[in-house]
């Protein structure tokens, strides 16, 4: 018995086996690519070719489709593995020297004593994006936009590696800590609100999210807000506006009081 | 003739251990999410007990109970000692290796990821190429049989091999080409992007070929339930085979339709066209072909046991049937389990119900009465079957067996019939909690907590399976006599080539993988700009 007893149309096995096999495989290939794609009354295609082309995946470009015009600017911040690693110490110096301009809002320690972030030790990745999207125009704010827009990719890089290599240390004014808020620990399963750590660095950190512990309590609330009615639209895909606008305006105060109440040394650790 | 027992042992312990440790997280989980428990305030450790679960439970667990049953078999049904057991200790360590190296970055979190691995989703390098060792481990196991098929054919030419050897190669034959999508997938993919070498992935590609391998792994881990109804079951109770030509038919057309139909995994995906879906939905449907030959032949093998015992009448023989034999009760609990889970199946494989529980509850609940019960439950028997051949003492505790398997089913079903059924309520899979207080969901409730105490009572039964086995290795010494498997009603006395070799069979598994999946696979890989930044695992 070897193979030459096997494959040979003389041996029946060899015959029904292939003959089968190959039978339905025409068949249901018919059936697929051709008879099934003209059964869709409400698809038009050309010719048979085209019908068998996009029953097999070819990628076609749709016709007459043109993008669709969008009203307000998006964030359009490119990150990459290489864009903020291993800072070097000249380059953390030029950061700390841009920032003295940061200082009287942001506080000459990163710490702010105006109700602004604080920017001690916040992730790299965050500054980054913030910056460019207030630089673009994709995030607007009367004080902030005008320092942001005249800064180069490499003054925005700078900065942001210094203020992360910065401690973090605590808010100005701590208050004492509070419990966590249910909307903190578990979210909302069913409003689709993910519990805020899962991003925001308690649990896990989602690249471009910010920690938020020790931040100025109004500032998380008006973002949050500002995140809600749309006024601030530089999250990707509506992250967290989507978020925000399934908030009650309880939960928003909770989780504000919240973060604004701990201290930021307990946040998760960057690689 | 079982000589190296040991090496056989060893799959075996070690197959139950991890199984053991897997079935208490998949408890865990039921608890975790169900209304008896507190939400989890870190949802990762979910997804962590979640890779590991699927992990051991998907690739570990049923991997070493093939190896080692195919050990068994090739010894004891080709009359002829081990040839490579260097090799096969090499596989084994492998396997171990492997599972060592996957365990610890699912177990700190860093590869959160799921057995099915979610490519852009990007864990830890080492889960990944844990997971490889374990599969090439295997595929060394794949190569002894193949191997001492060989070296028994050279001395017996022309002979007919043996039923449980022919099917234990065809599943080995199975899983090598099977296992090769999961690999590419890995190996040109995941594995670059995971070890810092690029930062995108194409998703979609990676998703076709995770479902080459995904279908057919499933019969993988049938094979060794298929042999055991086979070649075990009749002999157990005192029958025959009702005809060695239709399982070989059954085992070669799992060969040759399981490969081919993956797709129906991929019904909800946009980067497959239309008109493939339809082929391997059509190639699904043939899949139940071997099934219900399966059912018909083992049906027909158990009434000829029942006859021989004096059973009666059109369906009196039912109960002439020896009840009391484990192997009897694990058979039909099997099959009870089998013929819901197929109707269940029939769903899946349609492109258009399919989109009614795709990504469901249902989804779980299905494949956890197939595979945690039809299969898993002649796992069990297999392990009783083997065990005082290979520890050569007496299992004595048989109320204890008969009380392990009852629970193992009474438990499955509890946990698996809520569970389709919150599915079709539309209860997504995956999820480390649910807000039962919320009116949309709260009749759910009470099935989720059915299925969670189902899991309790799955949790018991394997408890004893591992104590019953455990006991089984201290009780004093017999001696078992040779293994056997059943015989057929006409043991052949020769068997056409193409039933007593798998060169065809192979051939047109390979063939018709390439027509189901070639196109689709260039096409993407061919592409641009079908990639996507990769998201990894804990990282910034
Ligand atoms: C031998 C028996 C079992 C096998 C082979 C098995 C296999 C699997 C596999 C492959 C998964 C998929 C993991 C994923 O979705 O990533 C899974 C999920 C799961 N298993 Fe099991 N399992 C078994 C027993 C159990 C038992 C006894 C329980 C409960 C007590 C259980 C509970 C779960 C749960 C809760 C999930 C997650 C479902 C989800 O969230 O989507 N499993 N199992
Ligand atoms: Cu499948």
């Amino acid at each position: 018995m070897s193979t030459r007893d096997l494959f040979t149309l003389r041996n029946s096995h060899f015959r029904i086996g292939v003959g089968i096999t190959a039978a339905i495989l025409i068949v249901t290939a018919i059936a697929g690519f051709i008879v099934l794609p003209f059964a869709q009354p409400w698809v038009k295609f050309a010719d048979v070719w085209d019908a068998i082309c996009s029953a097999a995946g070819v990628p076609q470009r749709a016709a007459g489709v043109t993008a669709p015009e969008q009203g307000k600017r998006l964030s359009e911040v490119v990150l990459t593995s290489n864009t903020l690693a291993r800072p070097s110490q000249e380059a953390i110096g030029r950061g700390a020297t841009l920032a003295q301009r940061c200082a009287i809002c942001h506080g000459p320690t990163g710490v702010s004593r105006a109700d602004s972030p604080n920017l001690a030790g916040q992730y790299a990745a965050v500054i980054y994006k913030q910056l460019h999207d207030f630089r673009s125009g994709a995030r607007t704010n009367a004080v902030m936009s005008p320092f942001a827009i005249n800064l180069t990719d490499q003054e925005i890089t700078d900065l942001s590696n210094y203020y992360a290599y910065l401690p973090r240390l605590p808010a100005y004014h701590p208050t004492p800590q509070l419990p966590k808020p249910n909307i903190v620990i578990y979210g909302a399963p069913m409003r689709g609100i993910a519990p805020c750590g899962a991003c925001h660095g308690s649990l896990d950190n989602k690249t471009g999210s910010p920690w938020l512990e020790g931040q100025s309590e109004a500032y998380m609330k008006a973002q949050l807000h500002a995140f809600a009615a749309g006024e601030r639209r530089n999250d990707i895909s509506q992250q967290m506006r989507n978020i925000a606008r399934a908030m009650t305006p309880q939960e928003i105060e909770a989780a504000a009081a919240y973060y604004a109440s701990q201290p930021p040394d307990v946040v998760k650790a960057v690689d | 003739m079982l000589v190296n027992r040991k090496l056989i042992l060893a799959h075996f312990w070690l197959a139950f251990a991890v199984f053991g440790i897997a079935l208490t997280l998949g408890a865990w989980q039921m608890f975790i999410r169900s209304p008896i428990g507190t939400w989890l305030s870190n949802p990762e450790l979910y997804y962590r007990s979640l890779t590991a679960h699927g992990t051991v439970m998907g690739y570990v667990f049923p991997t070493l109970v093939a190896m080692g049953f195919g050990y068994a078999i090739s010894e004891a049904a080709l009359q002829q000692r081990l040839v490579g057991v260097r090799w096969a200790w090499v596989g084994f360590w492998l396997i171990v290796a492997g599972s060592v190296m996957a365990v610890i970055p699912i177990a700190l979190g860093r590869a959160s990821v799921l057995y099915t691995f979610y490519p852009p989703l990007i864990g830890n390098v080492f889960y990944y190429l844990g997971v490889v060792l374990v599969v090439v481990g295997s595929w060394i196991w794949v190569a002894l049989m193949s191997v001492n098929l060989r070296v028994w054919r050279r001395a017996h030419p022309g002979a007919p091999v043996p039923l449980a050897m022919f099917a234990n190669v065809a599943g080995s034959y199975l899983w090598a080409w099977t296992a090769v999508g999961a690999a590419l997938e890995l190996l040109l993919q995941i594995i670059p992007v995971a070890a810092g070498l690029k930062s995108t992935i194409d998703a979609g590609l990676a998703r076709v070929f995770f479902s080459w391998t995904l279908h057919a792994i499933v019969y993988f881990w049938l094979m060794p339930t298929y042999i055991a109804y086979y070649t075990i079951v009749p002999r157990a109770i005192g029958g025959r085979i009702y005809s060695d030509s239709m399982a070989r038919i059954s085992f070669i057309l799992f060969l040759v339709v399981a490969m081919p139909i993956g797709m129906h995994h991929t019904f909800a995906d946009p980067q497959v066209g239309a008109g493939f879906k339809f082929i391997h939905s059509a190639f699904t449907a043939l899949v139940a072909l071997p099934t219900l030959l399966t059912v018909f032949t083992i049906c027909a093998s158990v009434e000829i046991a029942a006859r021989l015992r004096g059973g009666r009448g059109m369906f009196g023989w039912i109960r002439a049937l020896p009840w009391d034999n484990p192997m009897m009760l694990a058979l039909a609990f099997s099959f009870i389990m089998l013929g819901f889970g197929g109707a269940g199946g029939l769903i899946n494989m349609s492109y258009q119900l399919d989109a009614s529980i795709h990504n469901t509850q249902w989804i779980t609940g299905h494949f956890h009465l197939i595979f945690g019960g039809a299969i898993v439950i002649m796992y069990f028997a297999i392990a009783y079957d083997l065990w005082p051949h290979l520890t050569g003492r007496e299992l004595i505790d048989v109320r204890l067996i008969r009380t392990q398997l009852w629970l193992w089913f009474i438990g499955m079903i509890v946990t698996t019939f809520p569970w389709h059924w919150v599915g079709i309520l539309g209860m997504p899979r995956r999820m480390a909690y649910f807000d039962f207080g919320d009116p949309a969901i709260a009749p759910q409730a009470l099935s989720v907590t059915l299925s969670a105490i189902g899991g309790f009572i799955l949790l018991a039964s394997g408890i004893m399976f591992i104590v019953i086995l455990a006991r089984g290795m201290r009780t004093p010494k017999i001696d078992a006599g040779p293994y056997r498997f059943a015989l057929a009603v006409h043991q052949p006395a020769t068997v056409p080539v193409a039933l007593n070799t798998h060169a065809l069979w192979v051939a047109l598994m390979i063939g018709l993988t390439l027509t189901n999946y070639g196109y689709p696979i260039l096409n993407l890989a061919l592409s641009s700009g079908t990639s996507v930044p990769a998201v990894y695992v804990g990282a910034q």
